[in-house]
């Protein structure tokens, strides 16, 4: 469990995913943008790829499954009407060939009734009904001659028709059957009709043969959707279909998508013509579609599988980039942390060199005026020294001790610290302590330093430690470039209520355009031994560290400008 | 009897220079105190002194600038400068420059009068 902890935690880069302000943190936000930058660079054609992939082969595949059932519609249509036909044309044959008067002759019928059974199967029975609708001849297994079929349905229809085909129904022998019926006139010129009644078994066959492809169910409908034969999925001969009668066409059809029963289906049908049939073939569509089904599993399951392997591989590699990069990161800091220090460093001992000078006057004034009371005391004549004198001289002494203990403290005061320390810092006083440092200097080197501070000047939140190490480098560089008398401006100013600008403008030697462009970079000096080549560099750090801005105006001879905004607060 | 020894002091800490010319005093020479190269000079072109002790950083001056100045004035008038650093190379650059010695703040008195004595016999 712990390896596959580490492994996870290795692939999902989990590392302070927050900053202190709840924010993400720069490496998290670095691996977030970096996974879904390559992921949608790999699996967005990916996935695009498997969508039409999808789409094409659900086309293709559907039709190549679908379109058999529509083909079986038209063919078993094709051999229904023929095999209606046949019969039909039998039985005009039949009719038409004998006289009228043999037709009434029983058993002229009884030979015909033979000869088409030799011929066809399937008939069960034959009989002649004259124009008042009596069965005038028959010939079969019942007693049907002298029946009266005027008020019958199909009588009627055979007033204005020369052919009909029946609904299929159940007979007296209780099997399935329909009639087939022709008309003629006799020379009499009175119609007469010839009556054939077929059992179904011919015709169930043929639909049987189409209903066993695709594991589909065959069977017939009248115009009003009762079951003519029995279905395999709505049941029984005769009983009402239960989905909804599809619309007369010529040829045959194919509804795709089907519901019945809340079951998705695929029907083809095909109107049988000169007959009230409708031949339909259904079959559950999922049945069908089940090799489609088995390629969109198998499609989706390679997608899944591919998108999780890429994620894993992204995220891994991610992951250990962020890290590397982080490591380099954490390293480069630590230099710059020891780069910054060396140059606080020297920068202390440049302070050190003005304030061992400093404290050395009044240390030789305190001893002057000890060396005084001594010798006052020691005078040779034994008379008790000046009260007054003497008490001048401590006093003297104690003033010139204080003066040295503000130079201790002041040098105390300069922050150790390099950590970022936000606090409320006064810029224009911060800039007054640092120049406290450089006054006895400037007093040596004859330079005047003036300051403007604009009135409404805000407080700022901001490193106390790091704008002293700023400024101070800059007030040095500021120094060291110019002669004896030269002049110092500082002006510090509120830009906008948010920033607060200082213009550190000196009347030194100058930089050249030439130099200018390499500045703030490390190791870059023009001061020979006397430079690190850091100072600028850790400058313009410390600006970007504080989130403010530098830059510099210069002209050879004329002397530089450095312009430093600083944010009153400082942005995270 | 020993000649008094006129001496010049320069330094722009006036309290330093002040209590110096008074110790001296007391131990028999005749001390001056200014505060600027300039009084120096006018100093010494003026009146006659034996041996000039200077600091070598003087507000907005460089000691050893003034030094060569008092030189071509009087070329024989040694001079011992009065230094703040500690660091030997500081001071010999003075040494250098013509100066006959050195002493390091704070003074030890006692060094200072041998110095003094010395430089001035160095220039008989």
């Amino acid at each position: 469990m712990n390896w596959f902890a580490r492994q996870v935690k290795k692939i999902i880069f989990i590392d302070a995913p927050y900053t202190a302000e709840g924010k993400p943190s720069r490496y998290n936000r670095m691996w977030h943008k970096t996974v879904l930058a390559v992921c949608a660079v790999s699996i967005i054609p990916l996935v695009s790829i498997t969508a039409v992939n999808y789409f094409l082969y659900r086309r293709s595949l559907q039709t190549e499954l679908i379109q058999p059932i529509q083909s079986i519609a038209s063919l078993t249509k094709y051999s229904l009407e023929s095999f209606l036909e046949e019969r039909i044309a039998a039985a005009k044959y039949a009719s038409s060939r004998e006289r009228s008067e043999d037709l009434f002759d029983q058993e002229k019928l009884a030979r015909i009734l033979s000869r088409m059974r030799q011929s066809f199967g399937g008939i069960v029975d034959i009989g002649v009904i004259d124009s008042d609708g009596i069965m005038k001849a028959y010939a079969g297994p019942y007693d049907l001659a002298g029946k009266d079929y005027r008020d019958q349905d199909w009588f009627g229809k055979m007033l204005v028709r020369d052919v009909y085909v029946s609904d299929i129904f159940l007979g007296h022998r209780q099997l399935p059957h329909f009639v087939i019926a022709v008309k003629r006139d006799n020379e009499q010129g009175q119609s007469m009709i010839f009556r054939a009644t077929i059992d179904t078994e011919g015709l169930v066959q043929q639909i049987q043969i189409a209903g066993h492809i695709q594991q589909s169910d065959a069977f017939l409908l009248n115009r009003e959707g009762i079951l003519q034969t029995t279905s395999r999925l709505f049941g029984e001969a005769f009983q009402k279909f239960p989905g909804r009668l599809p619309p007369y066409a010529e040829g045959s059809q194919l509804i795709e998508d089907l519901e019945i029963q809340e079951e998705a289906y695929v029907m083809g049908y095909s109107f049988i013509s000169g007959s009230p049939f409708l031949f339909v073939i259904i079959a559950n569509r999922e049945d069908v579609l089940s090799g489609w089904q088995t390629y969109k599993t198998e499609m989706l399951a390679f997608l899944a599988i591919s998108t999780i392997a890429i994620l894993i591989i992204i995220m891994g590699i991610t992951s250990t980039w962020v890290e590397r990069i982080k490591q380099a990161d954490l390293r480069r800091e630590a230099t710059l942390h020891n780069v910054e220090h060396t140059n606080r460093m020297a920068s202390i001992g440049r302070l050190a060199a003005g304030v061992a000078h400093e404290i050395n006057n009044p240390l030789a004034i305190i001893n002057e005026k000890a060396g005084l009371i001594k010798d006052l005391l020691n005078m040779p004549g034994g008379n008790p020294p000046d009260k007054e004198k003497l008490r001048k001289q401590t006093d003297s002494i104690i003033q010139t001790v204080t003066r040295c203990s503000e130079i201790t403290h002041r040098l105390l005061g300069f922050a150790r610290h390099m950590d970022i320390k936000i606090e409320p810092v006064v810029i224009d006083s911060l800039i007054r302590d640092v120049l406290g440092f450089l006054e006895k200097e400037a007093d040596y080197r004859d330079i005047h330093v003036t300051m403007h501070v604009s009135d409404t000047l805000p407080t700022v939140r901001s490193d106390r430690g790091q704008l002293q190490q700023l400024f101070l480098n800059l007030i040095n560089n500021a120094f060291d470039a110019m002669k004896k008398g030269g002049n110092l401006e500082i002006s510090v100013s509120d830009k906008d209520p948010n920033h607060v600008v200082v213009k550190i403008k000196d009347d030194g030697i100058g930089i050249s355009q030439e130099n200018i462009e390499h500045i703030f970079e490390p190791f870059f000096t023009t001061k020979k031994s006397k430079g690190t080549g850091l100072g600028l560099s850790i400058s313009y750090g410390i600006v970007k560290k504080l989130r403010g801005t530098i830059y510099v105006d210069s002209e050879l001879g004329q002397g530089s400008t450095f312009t430093v905004t600083i944010p009153v607060e400082r942005p995270a | 009897m020993e000649k008094t020894l006129k001496v010049l002091i320069v330094d722009d800490e006036v309290d330093l220079s002040g209590t110096l010319v008074e110790r001296l005093d007391l131990r028999g020479f005749d001390a001056v105190a200014v505060q600027t190269g300039k009084q120096a000079l006018h100093q010494i072109q003026h009146n006659e002194f034996d041996v000039v002790v200077l600091d070598i950083k003087l507000k907005g001056e460089d000691g050893v600038d003034v030094m060569k100045q008092i030189k071509q004035i009087k070329e024989n008038l040694p001079v011992i400068l009065l230094t703040g650093h500690v660091s030997k190379e500081a001071n010999e650059e003075g040494l250098k420059a013509g100066a006959i010695d050195y002493i390091i703040k704070p003074i030890d008195l006692e060094d200072l009068i041998v110095k003094l004595h010395e430089a001035v016999a160095a220039y008989l």
